[in-house]
C-alpha cells in the first residue's frame, strides 16, 4: 500500500505527543511498518509544534514533506493554517477551531488572521473545523482535546472501535480511560458545531 | 517482541542488551532519553554527572574498572568532554566504553548546528551512525564488540531525527558479560609523553585496521538500484530521504560507519555507477573525504550545509519533480516559544529590563528572555559562558560597567561551568553581580535533577550542592536570596549588589512552576471595570494575558496566579 501521512500540529503543552504515540500504537497493531516523528526541547515551550505519522509497508522517512500529508490534524486553528502547503492536494485539514494567541499577538506585534477555516476552505482541501475544547470539556476535562481530535479522525481510516480502544487503554492513564473514551466518541460522532 | 520505540530509547535498549553496567550523562536535547531509558533498567547503574567531560570520565574509569560504559551528550557536550575524548583514543578501554552524541541540525533547541562527524576523524575513534530505531538498537550492541576487538571507544552518532523519531524495532534479551578484571598497566594508561608516543602509532593501526574491517561490515551496506545514472553515498536519516524519494531507483552505497569509511569500497562503487552523489546533512564530511582518495565525486554542489535535507530536497536536487500543497495567501503569525506562565524567570528578567542592565546570558530555558517583550539579554554563547564572560566585560569595561552589568545562569548551568567563572571572579578580582537562577530542576531538556536538587536519575534523595555555601567557599563574601515573585525587593537588593565594590551572587530562587509538587494559588482574575487598559500587564510577556477590546483579559486556564501581573497593576484591576 501506498505510505498514508498524518501531520500532527499544535501548541506546545496541548497534548499532541499522547495522540502520536496512540495512533503508532495502534498502527503497529495492525502490523504496518510505522514512523512516528517528534521534536522535543525549546519548541515545547508554547511553541509551534509538529508531529509527524506514517504507516504503510515500507516508511522510509520519519518526516513528512510539503504537499505531501493526507492528513493534517490541527489542535488549534493558526497551526491549522501554517500548515496547508503540506496537505496533499484534495486531502484534509481537521482542526480544533479554538483560537491561542501567540506572542507576537499578545505583544501586538501582529493581528490573528480573520476568517482561517473559511480561507482554508477556499484551497484544494477538505476542512473539518470543529470545537473540539467544548467537547473535551464536556467530557471531562479540557485536556482531552487530545482524544476528542483522535475520535474525529477515527472517522476518516478504517480503523475498528476495537483497535481504536485497545490504544487508547494503553495509552491513557486507567483512572482517566472512561473520559477519554467519551473524548473520543463525542469526537467521532458529533455534529459540526 | 516488535514495539515502536524512539531513536534514543532504542540506543538505550541496546546498551542494555550489550550487558552496559555504567552510565554517565549529562542532559541535552536530543540526545537526553537514552540516559533517561537506560535508568529504568535496575541492572544498569546510571547517573546525572555535572558536566559532559566529568561523565565521560567517569564512563571511562568504569570501563578501566571492567564494566562495559556509555555516556551521552549532544553535539556542543561533545566539546566539554572533548579533552578526555583525544586522550581516551590513546589509552583505549578495557571494557568497551560507548559515547553517544547527538547532532542537531535545523537547530531545534540548539545556539550551534555543528557536525560532530569531524571529532571522530580529529579523536581518530570510529563513529557509528544508525538511521532508525532498529540500528540504534543494534548499533549500540556492535559498539561494544567492536570497543573490545579493537581497544578503543566507539562513538555513535544520532541525529534529532533518529534520536525524536519512533520506528520499529525487534528487543533481544541481555548478556551479561563478567566484569573484566582489572591490571596496573602504566604505558597504557598513564597518558605522559614517554607512553604517549608509544601509544600514537597503536591509533594509526588501530585506524587502519578499523578501515580493514570497515570494508566487509555489513554496516556499510550497496543497496541495488536499476538506474547506474547515478550512485548515491549516504548515511544515518539521510539514507531514508534517499530511498522516500527514489525508493530502489539509484543504487546506494549506505555507510553505518562514518569514520573511517571504507576506502575500497567506495572506489568499487564508484566505478559501477556514472557518477558519485553524496547525499549528507550538514558538512561535506564524507564528500571531502571521496575528494582526498581523488574519487570525483558531487554533493555540496547540490546540497545546502545548513539546516536539515528532506526527502523532497533530495527529490528535487537529484533532478525529480516535487510539488507542495497549496499556501494560504495570508501573514501568519510566527509562534516562537515563550517562558511559561508562572515561570520565576520572567519577572527577574523583567526587574533587570527596568534597571537597564546589560545582562550576560546562558544556556536554558531563560535564553527565552531575549526576545520580545523583554528583550533582557545581551549575549548567549555556550554553557557557563555568561560567568566568565561577565568578568572579561567588567574587566574591560573598568567600574562604571561593574554597576550595571550582571550575568544570568540557572542551577544547573550553574554546576556544569558556571562555578568555574565563578572562581575566576573571586580570585582575580573584578567587581562581578552574577545571578544564578535557581528553579530547582534542569528545565529545558525536560526535568532533569541535578546535584543542586537533592535527588539523583533515579529519583532517590542525595547530597544536595548548598549553593550559597558553594559560592561562599570559592571566595564570595556577598551571597543573597530572593524570590524572583517578590519584584520590589529583588529590584532592591541588585540594585545594592550593583552598587556594591566587591563580587557578590544573587540567587534568584523559586522552583520551575511545572514541576508537579508546586502548588499553585489558582488564576488571577482581571476586572473590566478597573482596568485602565495601560497595558503595563503586557510587558512581562506572559502568554496568560492578553487585551481583548483594550482590558487586560487572562487566561484562567494557562494563569497559575504567580501574582506578577498583579505588582505592575496600579489599578487593581488584576487581583
Amino acid at each position: 500500500m501506498e505510505t498514508k501521512n498524518i501531520m500532527i500540529v499544535g501548541v506546545g503543552g496541548q497534548g499532541t505527543l499522547l495522540a502520536s504515540k496512540l495512533l503508532g500504537r495502534l498502527l503497529l497493531g495492525k502490523g504496518y511498518d510505522v514512523k512516528v516523528s517528534e521534536v522535543h526541547g525549546m519548541s515545547q515551550r508554547g511553541g509551534s509544534v509538529v508531529t509527524y505519522v506514517r504507516w504503510g509497508d515500507r516508511v522510509c522517512s520519519p518526516i513528512i514533506d510539503k504537499g505531501q500529508a493526507d492528513c493534517v490534524l490541527s489542535f488549534e486553528l493558526l497551526e491549522a493554517a501554517r500548515y496547508t502547503e503540506y496537505v496533499k492536494p484534495g486531502g484534509r485539514i481537521i482542526v480544533n477551531s479554538q483560537q491561542i494567541n501567540p506572542m507576537p499577538v499578545i505583544a501586538g506585534a501582529a493581528a490573528y488572521p480573520e476568517n482561517l477555516v473559511e480561507k482554508m476552505s477556499a484551497l484544494d482541501v477538505n476542512v473539518d473545523a470543529f470545537d473540539a475544547l467544548t467537547l473535551a470539556e464536556e467530557a471531562g476535562s479540557s485536556k482531552a482535546v487530545n482524544l476528542v481530535l483522535m475520535g474525529r479522525l477515527a472517522r476518516h481510516f478504517d480503523f475498528t472501535d476495537e483497535e481504536w480502544m485497545d490504544a487508547i487503554a494503553h495509552s491513557v492513564p486507567p483512572k482517566f480511560l472512561e473520559m477519554n473514551k467519551k473524548a473520543f466518541a463525542s469526537g467521532k460522532n458529533a455534529q459540526n458545531v | 517482541m516488535k514495539t515502536l520505540m524512539l531513536g534514543n530509547e532504542a540506543v538505550a535498549r541496546g546498551l542494555y542488551e550489550a550487558g552496559c553496567s555504567f552510565v554517565s550523562s549529562y542532559p541535552g536535547t536530543p540526545s537526553t532519553e537514552i540516559t533517561e531509558c537506560v535508568a529504568k533498567y535496575d541492572e544498569v547503574y546510571a547517573e546525572w554527572a555535572p558536566n559532559e567531560k566529568v561523565a565521560l570520565e567517569a564512563a571511562f574509569g568504569a570501563s578501566v574498572r571492567g564494566k562495559r560504559s556509555f555516556c551521552a551528550m549532544k553535539h556542543v557536550g561533545l566539546n566539554v568532554a572533548a579533552d578526555p575524548l583525544f586522550t581516551i583514543s590513546y589509552t583505549g578501554v578495557n571494557a568497551g566504553l560507548v559515547i553517544a552524541v547527538a547532532d542537531d541540525a535545523g537547530m531545534h533547541s540548539s545556539q550551534n548546528e555543528q557536525d560532530s562527524r569531524h571529532y571522530a576523524r580529529a579523536a581518530k575513534i570510529p563513529m557509528l551512525e544508525p538511521s532508525d530505531s532498529a540500528e540504534s538498537l543494534a548499533f549500540a550492541k556492535l559498539a561494544y564488540e567492536l570497543s573490545e576487538q579493537f581497544d578503543t571507544a566507539v562513538l555513535i552518532k544520532m541525529c534529532t531525527r533518529v534520536s525524536h523519531s519512533q520506528s520499529v524495532v525487534e528487543t533481544g534479551e541481555r548478556v551479561e558479560p563478567a566484569q573484566k578484571p582489572y591490571e596496573k598497566n602504566p604505558a597504557k594508561y598513564i597518558m605522559m609523553p614517554a607512553y604517549a608516543k608509544k601509544k600514537h602509532p597503536v591509533v594509526e593501526e588501530r585506524t587502519k585496521a578499523l578501515t580493514a574491517w570497515a570494508e566487509t561490515a555489513w554496516i556499510n551496506r550497496i543497496e541495488t538500484g536499476s538506474d547506474q545514472s547515478c550512485g548515491i553515498l549516504t548515511s544515518s536519516t539521510c539514507y531514508q530521504y534517499v530511498k522516500e524519494a527514489f525508493g530502489d531507483q539509484y543504487p546506494i552505497l549506505k555507510l553505518g560507519m562514518i569514520w573511517p569509511m571504507p576506502e575500497q569500497k567506495i572506489r568499487d562503487f564508484a566505478a559501477t555507477v556514472d557518477k558519485l552523489v553524496v547525499v549528507e546533512e550538514l558538512d561535506g564530511f564524507i564528500e571531502t573525504h571521496c575528494r582526498s582518495l581523488g574519487i570525483p565525486v558531487s554533493g555540496k554542489d547540490l546540497f545546502t550545509e545548513i539546516g536539515e535535507l528532506s526527502q523532497n530536497l533530495v527529490k528535487e536536487k537529484l533532478g525529480g519533480a516535487v510539488q507542495a500543497g497549496e499556501t494560504l495567501a495570508e501573514d501568519i503569525p510566527a509562534r516562537p516559544p515563550v517562558m511559561c506562565a508562572g515561570c520565576p524567570h520572567r519577572s527577574l528578567f523583567y526587574v533587570l529590563k527596568r534597571l537597564n542592565v546589560t545582562v550576560l546570558g546562558d544556556i536554558g530555558c531563560y535564553t527565552l528572555g531575549a526576545v520580545a517583550p523583554l528583550n533582557a539579554i545581551d549575549t548567549t554563547i555556550c554553557m557557563g559562558a555568561s560567568v566568565s564572560g561577565l568578568h572579561g566585560f567588567v574587566k574591560a569595561g573598568g567600574e562604571e560597567c561593574a554597576g550595571k552589568t550582571v550575568a544570568v545562569i540557572g542551577d544547573s548551568t550553574f554546576i556544569h561551568s558556571g562555578v568555574t567563572g565563578l572562581i575566576n571572579i573571586a580570585y582575580n578580582e573584578s567587581n562581578s553581580t552574577v545571578i544564578i537562577l535557581d528553579n530547582s530542576i534542569t528545565g529545558m531538556t525536560g526535568h532533569q535533577q541535578n546535584p543542586t536538587t537533592g535527588y539523583n536519575l533515579k529519583g532517590d534523595p542525595c547530597t544536595k550542592i548548598d549553593l550559597e555555601s558553594l559560592c561562599h567557599a570559592v571566595g564570595i563574601k556577598r551571597v543573597k536570596v530572593v524570590d524572583p515573585y517578590d519584584m520590589e525587593t529583588c529590584q532592591a537588593v541588585i540594585k545594592e549588589e550593583l552598587a556594591a565594590d566587591e563580587p557578590s551572587v544573587v540567587i534568584s530562587r523559586r522552583p520551575c512552576a511545572l514541576l508537579k509538587y508546586v502548588k499553585h494559588p489558582g488564576a488571577i482574575c482581571s476586572d473590566p471595570e478597573k482596568c485602565k487598559g495601560c497595558k503595563a500587564c503586557m510587558n512581562i510577556g506572559c502568554p496568560a494575558i492578553s487585551m481583548v477590546d483594550g482590558k487586560a483579559v487572562i487566561d484562567e486556564t494557562l494563569c497559575v496566579g504567580c501574582g506578577v501581573c498583579e505588582q505592575l497593576c496600579k489599578f487593581g484591576a488584576l487581583a
